[in-house]
């Protein structure tokens, strides 16, 4: 459409990524109830929603772009931008909040070099870590909790929190871990 | 179209009675519905609308599906107590008994229901007007001294009779995109939107281009189009119109006229054989914008933006403003006196059937009316050129001109308009035809070369921009523009239209129907009728098809003729 062809040229989507989505829409009455899984499934894949993305979606289920654009921009769970390899997701909500969350999330940054005031996702620039705040993870009494890609980690502490980044510095792996399903 | 079956269902359809602050109206139970028609349960806030009382709004808008998201309109209601068999519960005077709901309704949203009692100035609602408003404030700039929409923005107008005087709000105010060019013609204010959504429902519904929506969440919603691609349809300004606030402002008229200082005319758009309603908004004999104004047997509220730009060339500079004489290579200033007796000189020494007329489908049908006079006087050849353009399913009539049907009524045109050219040509040059008379047409654009022209012995034009015609002219008479007189045009379904008179012609541009009128007293001998009422009178009289119309019947909203009402419309 109006991105320059080169970027929808760069843009594919696999086979059985497709084949998923084709058959989420089978789940559904209608193919615009499909649009958040499918958004789901595509930032699974590619680890943020493009453009590119976006259109083909909308392509896919006779939406316009513009609709489609309206639910990532009205979820905070998906990106625009490419995530990290290693995505914290701290729970800033009353009980984590009460429980220190904040300084999960300052220990995070400082160690990471990113701003600790900035309350936006942020990246770090070699595009390996990701950082943010979002709201209540549903384990309310093992606060402060965060996210670590998908893996779940209770009780937070300053140390607790090092440690785990002392792991992700080991792993070389270009794969992203824990981003499946 | 639907419209006129709308306005019927609007008669036949069984009434419904409810109270309102005491008072006990009868309304239709049902309305159609703006986009399908299919007819509705009545609202609260149409109800009221129905007879008389205006609550106040911001997203709800008569002629756009439903939203309900500003809650400007809340009102409080009760309903009839009933007993167990469904029956009134009635008080000892026999009155039915009322139960107060305990919370209140947006009045845009709640159908009307039999009984029902209605309160739209109670304490309660008063304060959540003020509620609203104050919640509106909050992330809203409040830059009306700058603001194209002060004076007929509706949150100013709301703010004016129930805001409040301090906010309880003493944070920062959020920051969006403040001039964002989301079209050639639309310049979008992201901090001065109150998020109705009306421009959404607009070019979705009505023009069938689903082009904008809401991105972002709660307090950072933000209008938009999406990015890369831009709003453009011909029917984008209408949202400028309906934006209750100044959110969306026309590039066209940004910045150029405080709106209170403007005059507004009731017009019709001379573009195409629609004959949109229009106003007229000017000051000091310049035009600063057109918009549309309601008639549902039209252009509902809406017309399209090429119509709407399409006014500047009445306030060029180039216009033709005085009366000219050319003869021997020289041209001269002279009055309309002596241009009118020397022409009338000149065709009454002329012998009948050596003249041709051709008029332009733009002019007035008085005009035309007029013209057909003096055709038959002088046994004259006439034609009118067609203008062909694109149509659209809205509004935009594939004919150009805005009164084709009267050219057609009077007979002025061949049957192919613009074919008698080629044989008045030939008449020209075997000498059959001496006089020429064009009024505002161009007859060198129409085929007629300038060198058989300087055969003629009279050619006279009347125009109102300067062309090839007017260089070759014996006589030229500067004309007037739809704004600078009175007049009717007769649209493509036999609507014959009033437009109204914004400011006085350029200079010494005269209206075309007094031209004529002139001619026809100077080359007959006595006075013709020469204000456009009178000869609408005249006309009128004679013309069955106007069923006894006169001008001040017409109105501003204008009445179907007889025998040209299109009844093979379904
Ligand atoms: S831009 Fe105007 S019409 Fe559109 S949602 Fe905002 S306030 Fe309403
Ligand atoms: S549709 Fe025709 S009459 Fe209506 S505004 Fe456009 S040009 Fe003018
Ligand atoms: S408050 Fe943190 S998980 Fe619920
Ligand atoms: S006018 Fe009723 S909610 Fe906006």
């Amino acid at each position: 459409m109006h991105e320059t062809d080169s970027m929808v040229m760069e843009f594919s989507v696999p086979n059985t990524l497709e084949s998923e989505i084709d058959e989420l829409i089978t789940h559904y009455p209608e193919k615009r109830s499909v649009t958040l899984m499918a958004l789901h499934a595509l930032q699974a894949h590619f680890g943020f929603v493009s453009d590119a993305g976006i259109e083909w979606i909308a392509q896919k289920l006779d939406q316009t772009p513009l609709a489609v654009l309206e639910l990532v921009t009205f979820y905070p769970m998906f990106s625009r931008e490419p995530l990290g390899k290693f995505h914290f997701r701290i729970c800033r909500t009353l009980s984590c909040a009460l429980n220190g969350s904040e300084k999960i999330y300052w220990a995070l940054c400082e160690q990471l070099g990113l701003d600790k005031n900035v309350h936006k996702r942020q990246t770090t620039p070699d595009g390996r870590f990701t950082v943010e705040f979002v709201e209540c993870l549903a384990c309310c009494n093992k606060g402060p909790v965060l996210f670590l890609n998908e893996d779940f980690h209770e009780n937070m502490t300053e140390e607790s929190v090092s440690k785990l980044l002392t792991i992700c510095n080991g792993d070389n792996s270009s794969e992203r871990k824990g981003t499946g399903k | 179209m639907s419209n006129e079956e709308k306005v019927q269902a609007k008669v036949e359809v069984p009434m419904i009675t409810f109270k309102v602050d005491g008072q006990t109206v009868s309304v239709p139970k049902t309305l159609p519905h703006p986009v399908t028609g299919k007819p509705e349960p009545i609202s609260i806030i149409q109800a009221c609308a129905y007879v008389g009382i205006n609550i106040p709004h911001l997203c709800y808008h008569p002629k756009l599906p439903v939203a309900g998201n500003c809650r400007m309109c809340l009102i409080e209601y009760g309903m009839p107590v009933l007993d167990r068999e469904r029956k009134p519960v009635l008080n000892p005077d026999g009155s039915p008994q009322i139960r107060k709901m305990p919370r209140q309704a947006i009045a845009c949203a709640t159908p009307v229901t039999p009984g029902m009692e209605v309160y739209t100035q109670t304490e309660g609602v008063i304060r959540s007007r003020k509620a609203v408003l104050e919640f509106l404030a909050l992330n809203h700039p409040l830059d009306c001294p700058i603001c194209d929409k002060a004076g007929e923005c509706k949150l100013q107008e709301y703010v004016h009779q129930y805001g409040q005087e301090t906010s309880h709000f003493f944070e920062t105010k959020l920051e969006k995109p403040k001039k964002k060019a989301i079209s050639s013609k639309i310049v979008l204010d992201n901090e001065r939107c109150i998020l109705c959504t009306r421009c959404i429902r607009f070019t979705e519904d009505i023009a069938k281009v689903p082009a904008l929506g809401i991105l972002n969440r709660g307090a950072h919603n933000t209008i938009s189009n999406y990015p890369g691609t831009e709003f453009e349809h011909n029917y984008t300004l209408n949202t400028v119109d309906i934006c209750p606030v100044g959110a969306l402002t026309s590039r066209d008229f940004r910045f150029q006229m405080r709106t209170w200082f403007l005059s507004e005319t009731p017009s019709i758009c001379p573009n195409c054989a629609t004959g949109c309603n229009i106003l007229i908004h000017s000051r000091n004999g310049h035009i600063y914008r057109l918009t549309p104004r309601e008639n549902d047997a039209v252009n509902s509220c809406w017309m399209c933006d090429s119509g709407r730009l399409n006014y500047k060339w009445v306030n060029d500079s180039r216009r033709l403003s005085n009366v000219l004489w050319s003869e021997a290579g020289r041209r001269d200033e002279i009055n309309w006196e002596t241009a009118i007796s020397k022409i009338s000189a000149a065709l009454k020494s002329s012998t009948k059937g050596s003249t041709a007329i051709l008029v332009s489908a733009r002019q007035s049908t008085e005009e035309i009316f007029l013209v057909s006079k003096l055709a038959k006087l002088l046994e004259a050849q006439t034609d009118s050129r067609p203008r062909i353009g694109e149509g659209d399913f809205l509004l935009l009539n594939p004919d150009m001109n805005p009164n084709s049907k009267a050219i057609q009524i009077f007979g002025l045109a061949s049957a192919t308009p613009g074919a008698n050219v080629s044989k008045i040509a030939k008449a020209i040059e075997s000498g059959a035809i001496r006089n020429l008379i064009a009024i505002g047409e161009n007859p060198v654009e129409m085929g007629i070369e300038p060198g058989l022209l300087s055969r003629l012995d009279l050619f006279v034009v009347c125009d109102i921009l300067g062309n090839k015609s007017t260089l070759e002219a014996q006589y030229l008479l500067p004309g007037a523009s739809f704004a600078e007189k009175q007049g009717t045009f007769i649209n493509a379904k036999g609507r014959i239209q009033r437009f109204g008179k914004a400011f006085e012609p350029m200079g010494e541009a005269r209206p075309e129907y007094w031209i004529l009128s002139s001619l026809l007293s100077a080359l007959t001998d006595k006075p013709w009728p020469n204000t456009p009422e009178e000869i609408f009178n005249m006309m009128a009289a004679e013309l069955p098809a106007f069923n006894g119309m006169t001008w001040a019947k017409l109105g501003t909203a204008g009445m179907n003729l007889l025998s040209t009402t299109n009844t093979t419309e379904k």
